[in-house]
């Protein structure tokens, strides 16, 4: 039938498994170039533009440094889940939740000093991100159930039930009748640190904390094992609850933190926009990653310039920003699709 | 409460269309994922086509190329690529969203043409529609509601009384063992991957058809994902997949009509209803360990025939 | 098709200088194989000999990368397995090929061919047919996970004979039968030879190569050695064409020399699915410095008693004494925690007893993390015990930081043993240890066992090769449906006797012969099978 036949390969040398990986990227970059020309566009005007958006000017490269910041942290938390082979594509969810605890403290405990408000707003949006990552945990946990489902479906409740904060209890009176919440006080707002909000310290602190954790201590160790099979960790005697809890939590809490520093930094406000995809963006982010902390650095930088380019371009260009998610979608495509040429190798069929 | 039932079993159909999607693409040993996005993708180009021509047939088959086209991707890069099929799944949606966002956008409240519009208006069945009670909920519908019906049906025969049904079963159960008795295992998966992913473009196109004539930015809003959690907690069976597909079909728009149902509660808070009814059923799915309801047996396998 | 030329061509299969390549590993080379017609060949190697492999290019599964195959004369190639049943070749792979969730009549249709719709009644008609042509028997209706193993293994063999297949690849058909049921799958390939069907069975079990097979072909390490008649050889000779080498395949058991009860089982019940139970009511003791063998077909509650010692199981009943104390209901977690040293092989060794993906030092980590103080892990310490273990039992590996997938079964086995072993353990629990491996890292896991016998520690050895069984324990406890139907002297027992114990069609005497025999050759006081004296209160 197929021409071609396909047979495993012995194991590539490092040289040869980077340049195929990198040829992947190029080919993806080609490939979304083709099909941007398909709907009329530019490709090199496109992606120019997209550079030019994103460095240009101090502004813009403080830009993307904004966008790179909540995309890092929240790849933290999918990589930890995802180390674990726990798909948890809650980050939406957990950034919501996240937020609306950090906005419930800003909004009802305004007057407490700035040293001691930031923090506490910080922890409460970690441990209601680590919460609402963990109800899908210990349900995975202690029955077994589909945590793919499930996490998503919490992505639509914070969602629907900011919504209902927003046009309830929390509609703020002095809007003029518009359905919004209260700006936080001053207080609540992260201080900028050399031209750009706190968050960025936050970021690459987290990026060596999670490196840490993954690697040299016993719970990422264990994280690690239960991911690659439930039954060695049994075997080993391990508490897989505990150790899926404690995976949950740090997940959760990340995307958490993420929720509270675009709340504090960004929007000042809780609304139901705030999480801006990067729960999804950052599923893509940590697989490109190969669920690798200092990676995932690199790749989340990369993915802001793409993110804060688009931005760019749907006001100079008038092109839609969604563009962005395609040019995503195309690059993960291409890069999974890779993974195939380093197991296995194709060649013309000879006919014995 | 008779509309409301009528309004529901409408509400109903994008969900049939996608969850017999899935399961039919389960069936066959691939979990994609990309329910969401292949049905944002069919709803987009859908709308586009029939906007652009007028014509409902267009809308329809442009609806199904385009869930059929995501689903290629996926099967090209699962079945022959032998990528992740979970990673690949979500990266399609992701795609999907992005794709009719960017086609979309400039689209935005713009209303389909009469001619397409009067195609999917509603249309009593001589004689059934007569039918006391049940005449008016289940026969005085749109040409879709009917379509749900007879694939369910089909699919159901297809599934279980053919050869060709046998065949796609044993490949999804045990793509090996298919494979050593002859069958086509990676034509079988192509087929039925990319047969799934044309239904759920067709359920796509029905949200911005029909449902709301209008083009929104997104108007699946997590359908595709209950329609995933639907086919586990119908085990794997068309008619109970129809069955649960009209309790959702309900529930998703209970909110809208509390109101005229006399009921005051924040409508955001029961439009969660869905989302949390999606849990309890995936809850209540992980309880069950009947051997006639488990999954089949190679989902989300890779399979490559020289593996040692 | 060129059936025709079978008349006149006796030759049924050809394979000439086949060769086959995974990757870096030549799992055949230059390999050169023919069936007659009406004869059963045995296709004899040790494992990783590439049998299989060879067998597999017959029936399509994989492509050779070099060489010619024939059928009846006529060259061919196969793209795929359907091409080969098309051929009427039918291979019965040593993992069953079936699907679970449907009945028999729906598996043997599975494949191409026949009309849209399924004629239920014509089907059952013809397999009736098959059935008693060949003397086999099978209900059509049972699901295949209702099915017992050599169930299972009859349908195959339907199945293969309904697509007309007149030349028959069994790959290990033996592995999992007891010896009645090797009896009569032997009679049904005797019927089958008579057909005029062309059998090639791949074994590497001697004995029965010599009572069924007409001719032997014995493969070494991807290549063919020779090609013998049965008649004219014994099993001497055929060991040296195994192996390379002359070399004698008894193994030496060092005498039990009597030690005081380490483990107790008493009542262990374990609840299984749809009403049945996993274990039920299993009682026994284990001495220091003796290795108990457990027989039983399949599923029999091997891996249940395993893992309920372990601790990786949870029972709903009895007790189980560890040195004295009821160890029933502790975690692994728990059993580490209270100093009890017991080393534990499960059967599947990468996805159970090792991590695939991880080195050899985190594999030993794994199991020493635990005992480290604070949350930080520390690798160190498990970096030179890594060596000590690669050094001691010569371990193939480039390094200790290599992956354990990367490495042979056969070294991923030692690993995981030397890990064990490491622990000084006082009991040490082996599923199934030498599977999959060759001789001389079979006879390399012997000798290790042996020797942590003599230094007295507890073995528990669930093995599936009955000679095996009774070459190297001091007793056999035999499991049937999670009961124990038969505690017996290894050095005493049978074959044939094991074999009716393990269907449940006999039951040891729980006092009698078997308790005396035992007694005498374990040299302790009581019975000890079921291990009501010297239980210490708990």
């Amino acid at each position: 039938m197929s021409l071609l036949r396909v047979s495993k390969r012995a194991e590539l040398p490092q040289g040869r498994v980077a340049l195929i990986r990198t040829a992947a990227v190029l080919l993806s970059l080609a490939a979304a170039a083709a099909a941007l020309a398909a709907f009329g566009l530019n490709p090199l005007d496109i992606y120019g533009a997209i550079v030019e958006g994103a460095f240009g000017t101090g502004m813009r490269a403080r830009q993307t440094v904004i966008k790179a910041v909540p995309l890092i942290i929240t790849s933290l938390g999918i990589l930890v889940a995802f180390k674990m082979k726990f798909w948890n594509i809650g980050g939406e969810g957990q950034i919501m939740a996240g937020a609306f605890a950090a906005a419930y403290v800003a909004l009802y405990h305004g007057d407490l000093p700035r040293p001691l408000l930031l923090p506490l707003m910080a922890l409460a949006g970690m441990a209601m991100g680590g919460v609402w990552a963990l109800i899908p945990g210990l349900f995975k946990a202690k029955l077994g159930t589909n945590e793919t489902i499930f996490t998503l479906m919490m992505n639509y409740i914070a969602i629907k039930f900011v919504e209902y904060l927003q046009f309830g209890p929390w509609k703020d009176p002095e809007a003029g009748g518009f359905p919004k919440i209260a700006i936080f006080p001053e207080n609540a707002v992260l201080p900028n640190i050399l031209g750009v909000h706190a968050g960025w310290v936050v970021a690459l602190a987290a990026v060596a904390a999670v490196h840490l954790f993954m690697n040299h201590t016993k719970k990422g160790f264990e994280i690690s094992v239960v991911g690659e099979s439930a039954e060695t960790a049994r075997y080993a005697g391990m508490n897989i609850t505990g150790v899926i809890v404690a995976a949950m939590l740090a997940s959760g809490g990340l995307c958490g933190l993420t929720g509270m520093i675009q709340a504090s930094a960004i929007d000042k406000t809780l609304g139901v926009g705030l999480s801006a995809n990067y729960g999804f963006t950052a599923i893509i982010t940590a697989w490109l990653a190969r669920l690798n902390a200092v990676a995932l650095l690199f790749v989340c930088v990369a993915f802001a310039v793409l993110l804060q380019g688009s931005a760019y371009i749907q006001l100079a260009m008038k092109v839609p920003a969604a563009v962005a998610g395609v040019v995503q979608g195309i690059i993960l495509f291409f890069v999974l699709g890779s993974e195939f040429f380093l197991q296995y190798k194709v060649s013309r069929k000879g006919r014995v | 409460m008779e509309s409301f039932l009528i309004a529901a079993v409408a509400a109903s159909t994008p969900l049939i269309f996608a969850t017999l999607g899935e399961l039919v693409t389960e069936k066959s040993g691939s979990l994609n994922l990309g329910v969401e996005g292949m049905m944002l993708m069919g709803a987009v180009v859908g709308f586009m086509a029939g906007f652009n021509t007028g014509s409902p047939a267009a809308a329809l088959l442009g609806a199904m190329a385009a869930g059929a086209g995501g689903a290629l991707l996926f099967a090209f890069l699962t079945v022959s690529l032998r990528a992740n099929q979970v990673v690949t799944g979500l990266t399609l949606t992701i795609f999907g969203k992005g794709f009719a966002s960017f086609l979309g956008q400039p689209m935005l409240g713009l209303v389909e043409p009469k001619s397409v519009a009067a195609f999917f208006s509603k249309k009593g069945i001589p004689f059934l529609e007569d039918i006391p009670f049940f005449g008016p909920i289940f026969f005085k519908q749109d040409v879709m509601v009917y379509a749900g019906y007879a694939l369910t049906a089909l699919l159901a025969v297809y599934m279980f009384k053919t050869k060709l049904g046998l065949n796609m079963r044993a490949t999804g159960e045990n793509t090996a063992a298919a494979d050593a008795s002859g069958v086509n295992v990676t034509a079988h998966k192509y087929a039925h991957v990319i047969f799934g992913g044309a239904l759920c473009g067709l359920g796509g196109a029905y949200l911005a058809l029909v449902e709301v004539p209008v083009w929104q930015s997104d108007v699946v809003v997590g359908r595709g994902w209950i329609a995933v959690a639907l086919v586990i907690f119908a085990s794997w069976r068309p008619v109970k997949a129809f069955a649960v597909s009209l309790v959702f079909g309900g529930l998703s728009i209970l909110g809208l009509r509390m109101q005229s149902l006399g009921l005051h509660i924040s409508q955001y808070l029961v439009d969660m209803l869905p989302y949390l009814a999606t849990i309890a059923i995936v809850v209540v799915s992980a309880y069950r360990n009947r051997k006639g309801d488990l999954p089949p047996g190679d989902l989300s396998v890779p399979y490559f025939r020289e593996e040692r | 098709m060129p059936m025709n030329d079978a008349a006149t061509e006796n030759i049924a299969i050809r394979m000439e200088n086949i060769s086959k390549a995974f990757g870096a590993v030549k799992a055949n080379e230059n390999v050169s194989f023919s069936a007659r017609a009406g004869e059963i060949h045995a296709l004899l190697g040790e494992n990783g000999a590439g049998k299989s492999t060879l067998m597999n290019m017959l029936s399509g599964i994989y492509l050779p990368d070099g060489g010619s195959i024939y059928v009846w004369g006529e060259k061919t190639s196969f793209a795929s397995p359907g091409e080969a049943i098309k051929r009427g070749i039918g291979m019965i792979h040593q993992h069953f090929k079936l699907v679970d969730a449907l009945t028999a009549r729906d598996n043997i249709i599975i494949g191409p061919g026949g009309g849209l719709f399924m004629n239920k009644k014509e089907l059952t008609k013809k397999i009736r047919a098959i059935s008693d042509r060949y003397g086999l028997d099978v209900n059509p209706d049972r699901k295949v996970y209702d099915m017992s193993v050599g169930e299972k293994q009859t349908l195959e063999i339907i199945k293969v004979l309904y697509r007309g297949a007149r030349i028959l690849i069994m790959d290990e058909p033996t592995a999992v039968l007891t010896p009645q049921e090797i009896t009569r799958l032997f009679q049904v390939t005797r019927n089958m030879r008579e057909q005029g069907c062309a059998i090639i069975i791949i074994t590497h079990k001697l004995n029965e190569v010599m009572e069924i097979s007409d001719r032997i072909t014995v493969l070494r390490k991807g290549a063919s050695v020779a090609t013998v008649e049965t008649a004219k050889t014994s099993v001497g000779p055929l060991i040296e064409m195994m192996v390379g080498k002359r070399m004698d395949l008894g193994i030496a058991r060092p005498s039990f020399q009597g030690g005081r009860v380490i483990l107790s089982l008493d009542n262990v019940t374990v609840a299984g699915g749809e009403k049945k139970s996993a274990l039920d009511g299993v009682s026994f003791d284990l001495s220091e410095g003796e290795i108990l063998g457990v027989a039983g077909v399949a599923g029999s509650g091997q891996k249940e008693l395993c893992e309920t010692i372990a601790g990786l199981a949870a029972a709903d009943k009895g007790r189980i004494f560890f040195d004295g104390g009821n160890i029933l209901g502790k975690s692994p977690r728990d059993i580490i925690k209270l100093g009890i040293r017991m080393g534990f092989i499960p059967e599947d060794r990468l996805g159970m007893g090792l991590v695939a993906s991880m080195d050899i030092v985190h594999n030993l980590v794994l199991k020493d993390y635990q005992q480290q103080p604070g949350f930080v892990l520390r690798r160190r310490p498990c970096v030179e015990k890594a060596h000590k273990i690669v050094r001691r039992l010569e371990i193939q590996t480039p390094d200790v930081s290599t992956p354990v997938r990367k490495l042979s079964g056969g070294n991923i086995q030692k690993v995981l043993l030397g890990r064990e072993m490491d622990s000084d353990p006082r009991v040490l629990i082996t599923a199934y240890p030498v599977r999959g491996l060759d001789i001389g890292a079979s006879y390399k896991i012997y000798d290790l066992l042996n020797e942590q016998k003599s230094k007295g520690v507890a073995i528990i050895f669930v093995g599936e090769d009955l000679d095996v069984l009774l070459a190297l324990c001091d007793r056999i406890l035999v499991l049937c449906g999670g009961k124990i139907t038969g505690v017996v002297n290894a050095r005493e027992t049978t074959k044939e006797e094991l074999g009716l114990m393990m269907t449940g069609a006999r039951q040891a005497a729980t006092g009698g012969a078997t308790g005396a025999g035992e007694a005498e050759a374990a040299g302790r006081e009581g019975r000890g099978v079921a291990g009501e004296s010297r239980r210490r209160p708990s």
